[in-house]
């Protein structure tokens, strides 16, 4: 991807985008689209999935068969370089020695960032899940609802390319027709579950994935997208003209060098380099916002990780979306003229941070024994099950207060190195027939839920330790209350009574705190800048701007001011979208 | 994001079902434990990884990255005993012939957590191999025939009760199983055997046929 060099920099840009991933991609787009001339800093290296994609690679092409590693937790295929839970010279710190109050913290320093690896299901978020202090008594509402954010989640599907169906389901929102794209089949398994999990009240649906089922409408999206703006029409159809339809086969993980999914590197980034409007700068770490006199943001003060120069690069705004947990270190770290760091005046700069529940449960169903040989590649698990249990929640009957959705895992993946795992002992001819019988038979399930923000969960500058560049890194503290301890209990026992269900046999639940995967894992980290409507108690405002400097705003998963069980990425872009579109306009009047 | 441990929905691949399924069945817990790190033997003979940068788009072979560590003898011994516990179909290769053996020194020569702890397991076992062979009929594992080969794996491969002093054997003989069917059922003829016939590009997701509907009473 065409990028800039430092002596290419320019005096100054309107905007400065600090991060590439969904958040500042959609910054990046958005603002671009609209002639805003932006300076994008990516802290890690440029990236290509058009080149650099593996994709047919089979395991036995890869060093240790693909296998999962320290340094590619997702196996090797997996599309992150120079990210995961570790990161060369960058540590991080942990407030306790307990595993249960530990925060794994999940970056990928490339362009394009998380984006290039995600599961890609987008969901959006509900009503409910806007006003949940409302609803419950717990957490806090956002000082926006729905009805805000649901012309930006149609942009948003338009946009990046999206599968899925209207179910009509509570609190699970149907897009406006000819938005989505049509659901991929759902395979063997899927179905088999669809039927027999049916008489526990359980509904099971196509899951939302942005990944293109089929090629975009390139001539009415565009349209709807920019009605007054020709050439955001032209450049967004020029884009969607150049991406390919899934072709079903190849992990999305992996990347998509046809572009048929959605990565800030095949959907947002082309067109806004297209525009002339967008500079890129990789390997530039940001270290701080600088403010100017009147305490408004003036520009980013980053590290060129190559020689490990600072360099102060201006703007007339500056927009965050460097990971949640980078951003709150960023405002953290710029202190120059405020010891308690940026945007901090109501002291939550870190505060709340949350990530999404996750438990698992495995089986194996003897029906899947022996399925006639078909291909079932396809792309990710084609269902998911909603949250379900929104009257009984609401009527007190659950010992949890927010909902999961339940992801799938069946059919005759690929063969990986666990292949013999399951077998019994033995070898020779009757061990091979036991494999192939077997093969596909397994499945799993994933819940997904919501965590209730707590006053014990946060990040901190570590008073000691510093990164190889110099700058304080951060201290986690995390806790996690009973609801969600339970809800991961009430994951296993559910999906227990489902693979049983199917006749299938199940591995056994276990108590909340061992079921639930430690914080982080999951990798849908959110708040430490929650937005609200009284400044006194939060960072950013209804338009992610920082209370403390409008020119400023927090456009990354920052702004969260719950975490849904529906995964945050569509709505981290739709919320860009929506904070730039008003920063725009504000620019315009002068405001800013 | 990540994680619909990609994964995979997208964060759920088979392999992390399995381990949910073998973990959940003794009641442990497979989450829990921040990579560490340090626990490698600081003597190890290379120490290399495959780093957070590598080229993804390229094909590897064993010996590439690191330098493998069979001696001929050890060689010798693991393709033999892959191709006893993975005898080839008619008109399939041995696993031997597919590179099977390479993979599983590839494996115990690498340097990350869990391929060092197979390292002495394995290196250890396949010594142990011969020296049982030659003590039972005078010539190494790789010499005997397949009905002796067979008696020695019989009396560490679990299906009847293992004595005593087979106890390491039984555990070597549980790796190597592992390695050599997970290194074989990669290949493209163990994929193909296994029935795995994804990994090519259609236009359409067809969905399941339906035989297969039928086989599971959805036709």
């Amino acid at each position: 991807m065409p990028i800039i060099t430092e002596k290419e920099l320019r005096a100054d840009y309107d905007v400065i985008v600090v991060g590439s991933g969904a958040g500042g991609g959609q910054s990046a787009y958005t603002l671009t689209m609209n002639g805003v001339k932006v300076l994008l800093l990516e802290a890690g290296r440029n990236y290509d999935p058009a080149t650099e994609t593996p994709m047919f690679q089979t395991a036995s092409q890869m060093p240790l068969r693909g296998m999962s590693t320290r340094e590619k937790p997702f196996g090797f295929a997996d599309a992150t370089v120079d990210g995961g839970w570790e990161v060369p010279n960058e540590p991080y710190t942990q407030a306790s020695d307990k595993p249960e109050e530990k925060f794994w913290w999940w970056r990928a320093r490339m362009l394009g960032g998380r984006t290039n690896h995600w599961g890609r299901i987008s969901l959006r978020n509900g009503p409910y899940d806007f006003k949940p202090y409302s609803r419950d008594g717990l957490g806090f509402d956002w000082p926006i609802a729905y009805e805000d954010v649901a012309p930006y989640y149609d942009k948003v599907e338009m946009l990046v390319g999206v599968y899925g169906s209207n179910e009509g389901l509570e609190n699970t929102p149907d897009s406006p027709n000819g938005t989505l794209l049509p659901p991929p089949k759902a395979r063997a398994g899927e179905l088999y579950f669809k039927k027999h999990v049916a008489k526990l009240g359980i509904p099971v649906v196509p899951i939302h994935r942005a990944v293109l089922s089929t090629r975009q409408d390139h001539e009415s999206f565009p349209r709807r997208l920019f009605p007054h703006n020709p050439t955001a029409q032209k450049l967004t159809a020029d884009s969607m003209k150049a991406r390919a339809a899934c072709f079903w086969a190849t992990d999305c993980g992996r990347g998509c060098s046809i572009r048929a999914n959605y990565q800030s590197t095949t959907v947002h980034l082309p067109p806004a380099l297209a525009s002339g409007n967008l500079d890129i700068l990789c390997d530039a770490h940001a270290r701080e916002v600088v403010l100017n006199d009147q305490g408004k943001a003036a520009g980013v003060l980053y590290i060129d990780k190559k020689t490990g120069r600072e360099r102060l690069v201006k703007a007339r705004a500056v927009i965050l979306a460097a990971s949640s947990g980078e951003t709150a270190r960023i405002l953290l770290n710029s202190r120059s003229k405020r010891p308690e760091g940026l945007a901090n005046s109501s002291g939550l700069v870190g505060k709340y941070i949350m990530d999404t529940v996750g438990a698992g449960l495995g089986g194996r169903v003897p029906a899947f024994e022996n399925l006639p040989v078909h291909n079932e590649d396809g792309a990710g698990g084609h269902v998911y099950v909603p949250w379900w249990l929104y009257p009984q929640q609401h009527a007190g009957k659950l010992d949890f207060a927010r909902g999961y959705h339940i992801e799938f895992s069946t059919g005759r993946h690929a063969p990986n190195l666990g292949v013999a795992g399951p077998a019994g002992p033995g070898y020779g001819k009757a061990f091979k027939e036991e494999l192939r019988r077997t093969y596909g038979s397994f499945v799993g399930f994933s819940g997904r839920g919501e965590m209730i923000p707590n006053k014990d969960s946060f990040c901190e500058l570590d008073p000691v330790v510093k990164d190889k560049w110099g700058i304080p890194v951060l201290r986690f503290h995390w806790k996690w209350s009973s609801h969600e301890l339970n809800q991961a209990a009430h994951m296993q026992r559910t999906f227990k009574e489902m693979i049983e269900a199917a006749g299938g046999i199940a591995g056994s639940p276990t108590t909340g705190d061992k079921a639930i995967k430690p914080g982080g894992f999951i990798i849908h980290e959110v708040g430490g800048g929650i937005m609200g409507a009284d400044r006194a108690k939060a960072v950013t405002n209804a338009w992610n701007q920082c209370w403390d400097i409008p020119n400023l705003l927090l456009n990354d998963g920052s702004a969260f001011a719950s975490n849904a069980d529906k995964n945050p990425t569509l709505t981290i872009m739709a919320l860009a979208w929506r904070a730039c579109d008003h920063l725009i306009e504000e620019m315009r009047k002068g405001n800013l | 994001m990540s994680s619909d441990p990609i994964h995979v929905p997208a964060r759920l691949d088979r392999r992390q079902a399995l381990a949910w399924l073998a973990t959940a069945a003794v009641g442990l817990t497979v989450a829990g434990r921040l990579p560490a790190g340090a626990a490698e033997p600081a003597d190890h003979p290379h120490g290399k990884r495959i780093g957070s940068d590598p080229v993804l788009n390229k094909t590897y072979v064993p010996g590439e990255l690191w330098p493998l560590s069979f001696t001929p003898a050890q060689q010798a011994a693991a393709a033999a005993l892959a191709d006893l516990i993975l005898p080839p179909e008619a008109g399939g290769k041995k696993p031997s012939e597919l590179g099977v053996p390479d993979f599983v020194d590839e494996w115990v020569s690498s340097y990350y957590d869990e391929t060092l702890k197979d390292r002495p397991i394995i290196l250890a076992g396949l010594t142990w191999l011969d020296d049982e062979a030659t003590r039972r009929h005078g010539v190494v594992f790789a010499k005997l025939t397949e009905a002796q080969q067979a008696g020695i794996a019989d009396d560490i491969c679990g299906v009847r009760p293992v004595k005593k002093e087979h106890k390491a054997g039984q555990e070597f003989f549980k790796r190597f199983r592992h390695l050599a069917a997970g290194g074989y059922f990669t290949t493209p003829q163990g994929m193909r055997e296994l029935g795995y016939v994804g990994n090519t590009p259609s236009a359409n997701f067809d969905g399941p046929t339906p035989a297969a509907l039928k086989h599971l009473g959805l036709a």
